[in-house]
Order: C-alpha cells, then structure tokens, then sequence
C-alpha cells in the first residue's frame, strides 16, 4: 500500500505535469524524463525515476502533439511509472520492475491522452453555454471558459495520476514475485534495446529530409562511439 | 511603414504572461480561438472607450472565434491582431489576415518546435545521461535548453507580430522559421547519434562485447521500424515487443 501523503504529492505533481502539457504553461515538465525522474524523486528512488523516464522519453520521440492530432499523454503516466519503479536500495528488483513499469506507462499514457479528448469536449460544452456572451465580446465569459478548461485539465490530471497509482502499485506487489523468472540484468538490456531502437527509428524520421543528415549523423555515432571505446 | 504606437510595459507583460495559457480552453470548434481573445485582452482596454467600450467588445467577439496555430507561434498572430485593433483596421482585413494565418503559423511551428526543437534538447538530455550526469543534470539540461528557446520564441513572436502588424508574413520568412529546422534537424542527427550509444551502454552496464550485441539489435529495430513508418508507429510496436517480453517472465 502507498502511504496517503506519497499519493497525495504524486497527485499534486501529476496535476502539474498535466497542466503544462497543453494548457499551461508547456514547459515541458509533462515530458516522461522530467515526470517519471520527479514521480521517483517522491517515492524516494530519484535514480530509479530517472531510469523510467530515459526509457520513456525515447518512446516518446515518437509521439509529437502536432496539432490537433491524438497523442498520447506523458505526464501523468510517467509519474505513475516513476514511482513504480522506485524501490530504494534494491536495484536488481528496480531492474526486475522496469519492464513492466515501462510497459504500464506506455499504456497509461494511451489512457491519458484519451482524457484530454473527453476534456476538449466539455470544453467545447463549456463555451456553448456561453455562446450569445462570448460572441457578443463579453470579457467576463470569455475568462470563465478559459479558467474552467485550465481548472478542469488540473483535476483531470490529478485524478488520472492517482487512479494510475493506485493500480500501478498494487499491481507491482501482485506480480513482482513472477518476474524473478529473468535476472534484472536481462531485463534492463531487452528494454533499453527496445527503447534505444524506437528512439533511433523516431530520429530518422524527423532528420532525414534534411540535406546532408547522414553526415551529422556519422559524426554523432562516431563521437558516441569514441567515447564508449575510450572509457 | 509607421511604426506603431507603444504600449505601456505593464501591458506587454501582461498579454506576453498570458501567452502562456493559450491553449487553457483548447476545444474542437474555437479551437485556440478563446485563448488568442485571453492573451490579447490586456491590449484592447487600451482601444477608445476602454473596457466598456463599443471597439473593446467588438475586438473581443472577432477574436473568442475559430483560431488555430502552434501554440508559441501563435504569439505572432497575437502581436499582429493587437496592432490591427489598435489602429482601427478594418474588421473585415483583420477576419481575412485571421484566416489566412493559421496554416502557416501552424506548420511552421511544427516543424521548427515539435519536430526540431523539442527532440534536439530531449536527444541532448539523453546525451547528459549517456556521458553520466545525474538526474538533476539531465533535468536541468532539458528544461533549461529547452525553455530558452520556448520563452525566446514566444516573445520574438509577440514582439515581431505587433511591429509588422497584418504585414507579418516578412517574419515568416525570418531566418529562425525558414533555415531554423534544418540546422536543428542536422544538430539533432549528430546529438541523437552520439546520444543513443551512450544511453544503451549506460542503461544496459553491459562489457563491450555484449554491449555490441545489444547495439546491433537496437540499430536492427530502428531499421525495421523507419521501413514500415507508413504502416506503422515504432512506438507501438516498442510496446507490443514489451508486452511479449514480460508476459514471457511471467510465464517462463
């Protein structure tokens, strides 16, 4: 069981991370590297939060809210995902947990984008209970609609960081002793493969209809591959 | 061209802070359209007649409407709609520069923030992890890279929005949008590169031999994903490979 203040500040800080992801201010705090390191960073295992969120911000590569496309929501799901994985001072079960903490924060951060659809809707109910007002340029209405979407997008994020936890954890207690079946070792390796590969193919789609990528590219894997050969 | 009129400090920080809460009521129909009205707001108590004024509440109506834009660049419309209202523009000039400016706007922040800016400093937040920073290092270099580029951006659009007026298409072709993505796209490819080796073997603390191993199927993946990008998103397939790897150490 998470202990009620633990719950009470992944709420709080969830409910932040989810403001700033399209209302205010995008700071980008709702990125999983900042979100999950933060959820971690609570549930006293900032290394272990730290580690969620690099696996997730390379998934999240892939994902960029163009528009007014669907994508899913991070910040939520990696706070959730962070404290998921924290277990002080034990990192082969951190190591054991972290499929399954990456894996849960992939699929809430499905979930979560799928309330932002269900919050733009209200929204949109919102301002046509003030229609006549607004377009009559009443500046009173106009703040009421704008304040009850941030005040709304708020308490949405908050409640779906809460209903994460408090199914992430339990489901980490339930399952954590079925996975003794792979060593830590494995598991870290399989999902940072996972995620480096994902990551590599979201790059390549964003920088190859620049001219020359591939040069810069050869650069950066040869630096990168300096620096692992001389360590 | 005239130059416009100023407008007290306290105003333009005003409309600049409230910039930042564009998108707070973002809905399917006005979409941005109430928030460009929320930004701009400070600005129109300055028209004749202020809050209480016939051209307060008519600005206000024009712009609660139908409105979309990349979010930071949506600051240049602002600037721009501000110095329309402010000097008497014509109603009708001012629907049409409305209309006309969203595409642009749009896909020119796309290309220069969510598919530039916003991957180089997650690729350079990685790089810091990969080269062994901690994890207020890796947060700092995010969010601090990051949010310069963010805030530096929203307030070149405000600023260049107000001094062009609805002549804003020269900032368009601004250097920062036109030649902007490709030189972040090519710093991107070189950050990413170097960046995803270092995660690997930092993740994985594998010896370089197995090290090698988990590169090439990392390098594999990443193959296979950018030739079935038209059917398919990698991250989902991430997942489904996930899913399969843990039920396995469930079940085994």
């Amino acid at each position: 069981m998470i202990d009620p203040v633990t719950l009470i500040h992944l709420t709080i800080v969830g409910a932040i991370v989810g403001l700033d992801f399209v209302s205010f201010p995008q700071a980008m705090l709702s990125r999983p590297l900042v979100s999950a390191t933060l959820g971690g960073w609570l549930c006293g295992d900032t290394a272990s939060g730290l580690l969620v969120g690099v696996l997730l911000e390379c998934f999240a590569l892939e994902t960029m809210p163009f528009g007014a496309s669907r994508y899913p929501e991070w910040g939520p799901a990696a706070v959730a995902a962070g404290a998921m994985a924290a277990v002080p001072g034990n990192a082969e079960l951190v190591a054991r947990t972290l499929p399954m903490a990456v894996l849960c924060g992939l699929c809430a951060a499905m979930v979560g984008g799928q309330t932002l659809v269900w919050l733009r809707r209200f929204n949109l109910s919102v301002a046509e209970r003030y229609r006549d007002a607004l377009a009559a340029g009443d500046a009173t209405a106009l703040v009421s609609v704008h304040w009850t979407g941030m005040i709304l997008d708020f308490g949405r994020a908050g409640a779906v960081t809460a209903l994460f936890v408090m199914v992430m954890l339990p489901l980490r207690a339930a399952l954590v002793d079925a996975l003794h079946t792979v060593s830590g070792e494995t598991s870290l390796a399989v999902v940072a493969v996972l995620a480096t590969g994902v990551a590599g193919g979201a790059v390549w789609k964003v920088v190859h209809t620049a001219r020359d990528y591939v040069r810069y590219l050869l650069v950066g894997l040869l630096a990168g591959a300096a620096v692992v050969v001389l360590r | 061209m005239t130059p416009p009129r100023s407008l007290p400090p306290g105003t333009w920080l005003h409309v600049f802070a409230r910039l930042f809460a564009v998108q707070g009521s973002y809905n399917y129909e006005a979409m941005i359209g109430n928030g460009i009205a929320y930004a701009a707001e400070p600005a129109f108590r300055l028209l004749p007649g202020g809050r209480d004024g016939e051209a307060y509440r008519a600005a206000m109506a024009r712009h609660s409407r139908y409105f979309n834009a990349h979010p930071y660049l949506a600051a240049l419309a602002v600037g721009a709609l501000v110095r329309a209202e402010l000097e008497g523009e014509q109603p009708d000039r001012v629907e049409r520069f409305r209309t006309a400016c969203c595409g642009p706007l749009g896909a020119a922040g796309d290309r220069l923030v969510w598919a530039g800016w916003l991957p180089f400093c997650s690729a350079l937040a990685l790089l810091a992890y990969g080269l062994g920073a901690s994890a207020a290092g890796v947060l700092f270099v995010f969010v601090g890279t990051y949010n310069v580029g963010h805030v530096a951006l929203r307030a070149w659009g405000l600023r260049a929005g107000y001094r062009e007026g609805l002549k804003v298409a020269s900032a368009l072709a601004s250097p920062v949008l036109r030649t902007g993505p490709l030189h972040v796209a090519r710093a991107l490819a070189a950050v990413a590169g170097a960046a995803l080796p270092l995660v690997l073997l930092r993740l994985s603390g594998a010896p370089l031999r197995p090290f090698g191993l988990a590169l090439g199927a990392a390098a594999l993946l990443a193959v296979a994903l950018t030739r079935w990008q038209a059917r398919v998103d990698g991250w989902r397939v991430g997942v489904a490979l996930l899913l399969l790897f843990f039920l396995y150490s469930v079940v085994r």
